[in-house]
């Protein structure tokens, strides 16, 4: 082709990266809680809508904007450690795919308590930020997706200072890599849970607010979860990187398709697109990218 | 999912339990449509008889084989969209072709996407269960072929028959489900006594043990996906012939897949009765609980808050049995009735 519009091409390409990094702070509430306690936890689409109308509510209660955040921040601390005592503790010690399940029955509860206490109508989030599209050269940017992808790059940056530097951190890192070692040396694995937990109340609460601003706060907030699946697939399901890697990974990926491949089959494959990317490289790397390779004796 | 349920495996101990297989077919085909009403059928027996077949072949999957897939609802809108254009582009088919038809193309898919459970395992098996989920919905709508180009994407389905008998009426597509679910339950509870049956609980239970004593990994696996996907599909069938009467993608979302996975968590895993046990319980309960609603709040509370309650109490009873009865329905029922049972 002579004449390949290549700004084009570089748009498409920045628009899924940016697109990629709103999967990826979805992606990342995944992989705290499954490095440090084994679970696939499919509530954490739940959390983030929990999230984002407990916020949006209380604001339009007139509170001030900070104010609200605290207080959202609070409520997700206290639902962790709920989460933590009710659900967890008592399933200690059965199969992860147990967990699992436990984990979807969780969605629904927090689906149906976030609509039941603030309404299912559509509450709209203004972060005080216009959307204005920016011109880097010739290609045209969306200014609300580079301020997520730094909103995206403080938290990345906060979580890894805090996992570095701070005794609670250390812990986590101890539990994620031996629990019954962590154990043995006489870390509470049940607070080590509970804080584990509110923090990604924290990262559903971030990506909440950001999808929020751009969506709507509304049911469709949870459905972000199984958007995020495949990231974790790609990115493997107990690494940082790889959420982020695997989150840029497929919001290119799927922007690409869409615009290259899409017309072939009728448009609409950014649906399925990004699970049958996620299948295929998983047929060759069963652990992602970054995953750790577990070796299994006979 | 550690415990080796095989139901099958241990002899009713008592003469009562040799008559409850009789005992529920006398009721169920000779008790109930002399008393049922229309409502029955068409509000609680057609759906539970519907869900309660693709809860027995998630349950094969699942419970059996411990593969955890969250793309029944998807197998079953392929059951019901090959029964549909089976009947439509082949003229003078039989009904019972189609249906057989259907539950095999469901299986091929079902083969297709269990591919990947022979290099994956537990959530990673999971997540990849639910492309089937998007995949098949994205093409039932983009693909106008399937739905014979219909604008509304709603589709009335044939009239039922069998054998040169018509059913018509609640009453007769009620008889058409049932002998359905009988012919295949009773397939599916001989199968699971069988060795293919036992090797499903092996891979389940150790794959690298069940590899040792010689099961063939890759055989059993496509196998269990294969057959529990041809029930679903013939589930999906019943689901959109005799429940519905319409045949169209919408119905066949990820919340049916998930409520599909609940009623065998709920039931119980590996049992063939918890199928049903489960299933009783996700289609009568929601009823049960709008009646209550309406009934001490009155017209207080709008529908939208008797859904939110009803998804918080579903979820909730969900972790409830995880956490109290592993086991399901099907464990306390043994517990409640064996007083009965046994010499006391």
């Amino acid at each position: 082709m002579s004449d390949f519009d290549f700004s084009f091409l570089l748009e498409v390409l920045i628009g899924g990266l940016l697109s990629g990094v709103m999967y990826s702070l979805v992606a990342i509430g995944f992989v705290l809680i499954y490095k440090t306690s084994g679970v696939l936890n499919f509530a954490q689409g739940a959390m983030v809508l929990f999230a984002a109308l407990t916020f949006v509510g209380i604001l339009e209660h007139g509170v001030p904007f900070f104010v609200s955040l605290a207080v959202t921040l609070l409520i997700m601390a206290v639902l962790g450690v709920t989460i933590e005592q009710t659900v967890l503790r008592p399933l200690v010690n059965r199969p992860p795919i147990i967990l699992f399940m436990a984990t979807l029955g969780l969605a629904y509860i927090l689906e149906g308590a976030a609509q039941l206490i603030w309404g299912t109508q559509v509450h709209g989030l203004n972060l005080g930020f216009d959307d204005k599209p920016l011109a880097v050269g010739e290609v045209l940017v969306s200014s609300f997706d580079l301020f997520a992808a730094a909103v995206a790059a403080t938290m990345v940056a906060l979580l890894t200072a805090f996992f570095r530097f701070t005794h609670t951190g250390l812990a986590f890192r101890a539990v994620a890599d031996d629990q019954f070692a962590a154990l043995a040396v006489g870390l509470r694995l049940p607070v080590i849970w509970a804080i584990v937990w509110t923090a990604a109340g924290f990262v559903a609460l971030v990506a909440g607010l950001l999808w929020g601003a751009r969506l709507g706060v509304q049911f469709s907030l949870s459905l972000i979860v199984l958007k995020a699946l495949p990231v974790l697939v790609l990115g493997g399901f107990d690494s940082i990187v790889g959420a982020i890697v695997g989150g840029l990974l497929v919001g290119a990926l799927e922007k690409l398709a869409e615009v290259y491949v899409g017309p072939a089959f009728g448009g609409g494959i950014e649906i399925w697109f990004a699970y049958v990317a996620a299948l295929g490289f998983l047929l060759v790397r069963p652990t992602g990218l970054f995953g750790v390779k577990l070796v299994e004796r006979v | 999912m550690t415990a080796i349920a095989l139901e099958t495996s241990t002899p009713p101990r008592h003469v009562l339990q040799w008559l409850a297989v009789p005992a529920i077919l006398i009721v169920s085909y000779g008790i109930i449509p002399a008393v049922g009403t229309s409502y029955l059928f068409e509000a609680i027996l057609l759906p539970f008889l519907a869900l309660s077949l693709a809860a027995l072949g998630l349950n094969i999957l699942t419970g059996y084989a411990g593969q955890v897939s969250l793309g029944s609802a998807a197998f079953m809108a392929v059951g019901a969209f090959a029964a549909y254009n089976f009947n439509l582009r082949v003229p003078g088919l039989p009904l019972i072709v189609s249906l057989m038809l259907a539950g095999a193309t469901a299986a091929a898919f079902g083969i297709l996407f269990g591919l990947p459970s022979l290099r994956l395992r537990g959530f990673y098996l999971a997540v990849s269960t639910l492309a089937a989920q998007f995949f098949v919905k994205w093409a039932l709508t983009r693909f106008g072929w399937l739905s014979n180009y219909n604008s509304s994407g709603v589709i009335d389905a044939p009239p039922l028959t069998l054998f040169g008998l018509q059913f018509e009426g609640p009453l007769g597509r009620y008889l058409f489900a049932l002998t359905i679910v009988v012919v295949t339950t009773a397939i599916a509870a001989r199968l699971v006594a069988t060795r293919s049956g036992r090797e499903f609980v092996a891979i389940r239970d150790n794959e690298i043990a069940a590899k040792v004593f010689g099961v063939s990994i890759f055989r059993t696996k496509l196998l269990a996906f294969g057959v529990s996907s041809f029930i679903i599909g013939v589930a999906g069938f019943l689901w959109a012939f005799t429940y519905l009467r319409t045949v169209e993608p919408d119905g066949f979302n990820l919340d049916r897949s998930f409520s599909i996975l609940f009623i065998i968590i709920i039931g119980g895993l590996a049992s063939i009765r918890g199928a049903f046990f489960g299933a009783a319980l996700i289609v009568v309960f929601p009823l049960v609980l709008s009646r209550l609603g309406t009934l001490i709040f009155g017209g207080v509370f709008d529908s939208g808050v008797l859904d939110m309650s009803q998804r918080i109490v579903i979820g909730a009873l969900i972790i409830l049995f995880l956490i109290a009865e592993p086991s399901g329905l099907v464990a306390l029922w043994d517990r409640l009735t064996k007083g009965l049972f046994v010499r006391r």
